[in-house]
This record gives structure tokens, C-alpha cells and sequence, in this order.
């Protein structure tokens, strides 16, 4: 079946099988490896991507049921050269280790910030339940999306 | 890497198309709403549809508000809504509880309450709540429209009175006064299913309980719940007595299952302190506590 997918903002087409998963059509179809595909059972959320603004877990979304919706990934994140709040606090706070967790936790960081400005820790840490970090390096990502909460956007920054 | 088995995809653009297409591709055919527990069932081989009917698009199915003396929650209503729905936390709290510990927000995000009670996993938390507030199921089918009590909505674990070219369409949870609700769950780890769980509410009038609902989630209950426990509460006052001996007697009415979540001796001990500790909470809720 052809399904159309605007993917950070641009409209792509392909020829796809309907069972072909969401993250699966994201690295394999049009070359976006920055979302990971994990645990392949919705847990571990390293493919977390936004589907009409809203984070979900793309190896559990069928290529399919994107069609004609908006999809946003972690390559939408920097705009123009500037790092999102998010990439700049990961970076500043070592809020990755081996980084496999790092595309959905900042994809999951972005949405939470985008609807609480100022999260405290334990608010953070709940947002994140569904990120799972296998080097248990929660400390300084929590840190991280911190140093984003206290650097708000500047304007362009997106996703 | 984990991919179903092939199958055709339509999308519905409403419920007379998912029904219209549900007939045309008969038994083998599935709605497709959240996908988080379809999706992975048809991973591992366990579900293999042959069309899958998207519903994603009935926008006009994620709603929930006052419908006469009854609250309306549309079938394709994401866990997320439920869990922030002002409505819903001003009349029964159970729904927050419940939530707060169904999966994670990003699962919440996307999952339904019409997809999970359709499931019918045995260890699914809503259908347990659902059973415990007495709700009805509204059906459709292509000639009409019929409503279930949610404790004869389901007929076994994964089977449901949504059979054929039938969908889920609404759930409605009548309102009641002077009552409050709540849910409590011991999981292995944050938004694991539950090992066991037990929602309740209670109603009171004064301090004698006028009515009260009990729902059991993952221990084998039948309907998801205890309706002898019911029995003992009415017309009896709150005290840590009485409550007793409804958690006793869901302990007896249960049914668990050994597995990895734990031996049956345990659940069957769980299931007791989940369903005292419902009650208690649903008790001081009633009264206007803070619980």
C-alpha cells in the first residue's frame, strides 16, 4: 500500500507492506536511523517519536496508521545549526552514557517540557517511566531535562 | 525482529464503515484501535488477523461528559484522557487511581479504553473498574444497538460480547451520590501488569453503606468480581470489621493461577489487602476525606 507521512515536515511516499512497523519505515525505508528500535514490546521506548504532537512508541504504530498524519523524530529536533534545549542539557549534564535510550528520552523530555515548563524531579521521573535506561543513568537525565527547564527554547527551537 | 504475519489494512472513517467492513471481511477481521495489545499479540503469533480495520480516525469516539444521569466515555478514549478527565476525578477517583499505574504515559498515550476492554486480558485493570462502578457497555452492529452490563460483557479471558460484525462504541458509568472509589495495585515494576488488583467504591448513607462495588483484576474472579463481598457491605457501617470480611470473602470467591507474577497462595493473600485497602480509601472518600 502507498502511505504518505509528513516526517519532520516533509512529506514522504512509499510503497510499504501494511505491517510494516512505524519504526521500521522511519530507519529502514527513509534512512532516519536516529529513532532506536529497541525492545520490540513497547517498554523500553528508545523509538519513541511524536504522531500528531504526541509521543508514541513507533515499533507498536504500523507505518500504515500514520498515513497522512504528522510524524516527528529526533533529526527534527535541531533546527538551523541550534540544538534544542533538550540535546544542549544532555550534552552539558552527560545525560547519555551509551546513548540508546537518548533519541526517545529527549523526544519524551521535549513533550513534557512543551506542556510543564518547570517539572520538578519527581515529575520528570514519571514522564520518563516509559524510557527505560539500561545503563541506569537516571541521575543526570533527570539533570539534563532540568538544565532544559531552567534554558527555554530560543525561538526556532522545536520539534 | 518481531513483525506480524502479513494482513490487509483498511481504515474506517466511521462506525457504519468499521461495521460495513467488519461484514465484508468477516470472522478473520480485527478493529484496530490503540494497537498495544493487539499489535504485540500479532508479533508473537498469538493473534493472526487477516484485515485489520484502523479506527484511529473516529475522532467522534474519544469523549467523556455528562450524558442525563450517567457519565459517557467514548471507545476510542486514550488512557492519557481518562487519567486527566476533571469529570471523572470529581466522581469516581477510581479511574485516576487505575490509570496512574496502567503501563506508562507514553502507552497511555495511545492505548484505549474500548481496546482494552475489548482484550479482555484477564489482568487488564479497566475491566476490573468497570465491573466494580456496575457500567454498561453500549454495542453496535449493523442493525442496531444494544447495551451490556459490563459483568455479562465478558465471557472469558480474551472473549467479549463484542462478537462479529459488532463494536464498542460508548461505556457508561451511572452517577451516584455519596459515594467515592479507588484502585489499588501491587506491581512488579512501574507499569507492569498487576499481580493482583482490586478497585471499589462505596456509598454511604450517613455511616451505613448503602451500596458498594467490588472489581478484581489478574486472580481468576468471575466478571471481575465478588459479588457476595457486595452483599456483606450493604447495609452494614465502614468499620475495619466489616471490610474484613468483604476482603475475606473475595479472597474465597478468587481464583488465581500460578505464574511468574507470583503462586497462588500469595495473590490469593494479596488480593485480601488490595481489596481492604479499596475499601477503606473508597470509605473516606465517601465522607469527604482526603485519601
Amino acid at each position: 500500500m502507498k502511505v504518505t507521512i509528513k516526517v519532520n515536515g516533509e512529506e514522504v511516499t512509499r510503497d510499504v507492506e501494511p505491517r510494516l512497523l512505524l519504526v521500521h519505515f522511519l530507519r529502514d525505508t527513509i534512512g532516519l536511523t536516529g529513532t532506536h528500535w529497541g525492545c520490540d514490546t513497547s517498554n523500553c521506548g528508545a523509538c519513541v517519536v511524536w504522531l500528531d504532537g504526541v509521543p508514541v512508541k513507533s515499533c507498536t504504530t504500523l507505518a500504515a496508521m500514520a498515513d497522512g498524519h504528522e510524524v516527528a523524530t529526533v533529526e527534527g529536533m535541531e533546527v538551523g545549526g541550534v540544538l534544542d534545549p533538550v540535546q544542549e542539557g544532555f550534552m552539558r549534564e552527560h545525560g547519555l552514557q551509551c546513548g540508546f535510550c537518548t533519541p526517545g528520552m529527549m523526544m519524551t523530555a521535549r513533550w513534557l517540557l512543551n506542556n510543564n515548563a518547570d517539572p520538578d524531579e519527581a515529575t520528570i521521573r514519571e514522564a520518563i517511566s516509559g524510557n527505560v535506561c539500561r545503563c541506569t543513568g537516571y541521575e543526570n537525565i533527570v539533570r539534563a531535562i532540568r538544565w532544559a527547564a531552567g534554558h527555554p527554547a530560543a525561538e526556532g527551537a522545536s520539534a | 525482529m518481531q513483525v506480524p504475519a502479513p494482513f490487509e489494512y483498511e481504515r474506517a472513517t466511521s462506525v457504519d464503515h468499521a461495521l460495513s467492513l467488519l461484514e465484508r471481511h468477516g470472522p478473520e477481521a480485527r478493529l484496530l484501535a490503540g494497537g498495544h495489545s493487539l499489535l504485540p499479540m500479532m508479533k508473537l503469533r498469538l493473534a493472526r488477523p487477516e484485515t485489520l480495520i484502523d479506527i484511529n480516525d473516529l475522532r467522534d469516539l474519544d469523549y467523556i461528559r455528562l450524558d442525563g444521569d450517567a457519565i459517557a466515555i467514548g471507545a476510542m478514549t486514550r488512557h492519557a484522557s481518562l487519567l486527566d478527565s476533571a469529570l471523572l476525578a470529581e466522581h469516581y477517583r477510581i479511574f485516576a487511581d487505575a490509570e496512574r499505574v496502567i503501563a506508562d504515559p507514553i502507552v497511555r498515550n495511545r492505548g484505549t479504553i474500548g481496546g482494552s476492554l475489548c482484550q479482555a486480558d484477564p489482568s487488564e485493570d479497566l475491566s476490573a473498574v468497570c465491573a466494580a462502578l456496575r457500567a454498561e457497555a453500549v454495542i453496535r452492529s449493523p442493525g442496531g444497538r444494544e447495551t451490556v452490563d459490563m459483568r455479562s460483557f465478558h465471557r472469558g479471558p480474551y472473549e467479549t460480547a463484542v462478537t462479529g460484525a459488532r463494536m464498542l462504541v460508548e461505556i457508561r458509568v451511572p452517577i451516584r451520590t455519596g459515594i467515592g472509589s479507588a484502585y489499588e495495585k501491587v506491581e512488579r515494576r512501574a507499569g507492569d501488569w498487576a499481580v493482583a488488583a482490586a478497585g471499589a467504591f462505596v456509598q454511604l448513607d450517613g455511616e451505613i453503606i448503602t451500596d458498594a462495588g467490588i472489581g478484581l483484576t489478574a486472580v481468576g474472579a468471575p466478571h471481575f468480581t465478588c459479588e457476595a463481598a457486595e452483599q456483606l457491605l450493604r447495609g452494614q457501617p465502614p468499620t475495619s470489621q466489616v471490610l474484613t470480611a468483604a476482603a475475606e470473602a473475595c479472597r474465597e470467591g478468587s481464583n488465581p493461577q500460578s505464574d511468574q507474577r507470583g503462586p497462588v497462595d500469595y495473590k490469593r493473600h494479596l488480593i485480601g489487602v488490595m481489596v481492604e485497602r479499596a475499601l477503606v480509601r473508597a470509605a473516606t472518600r465517601a465522607r469527604g476525606g482526603d485519601a
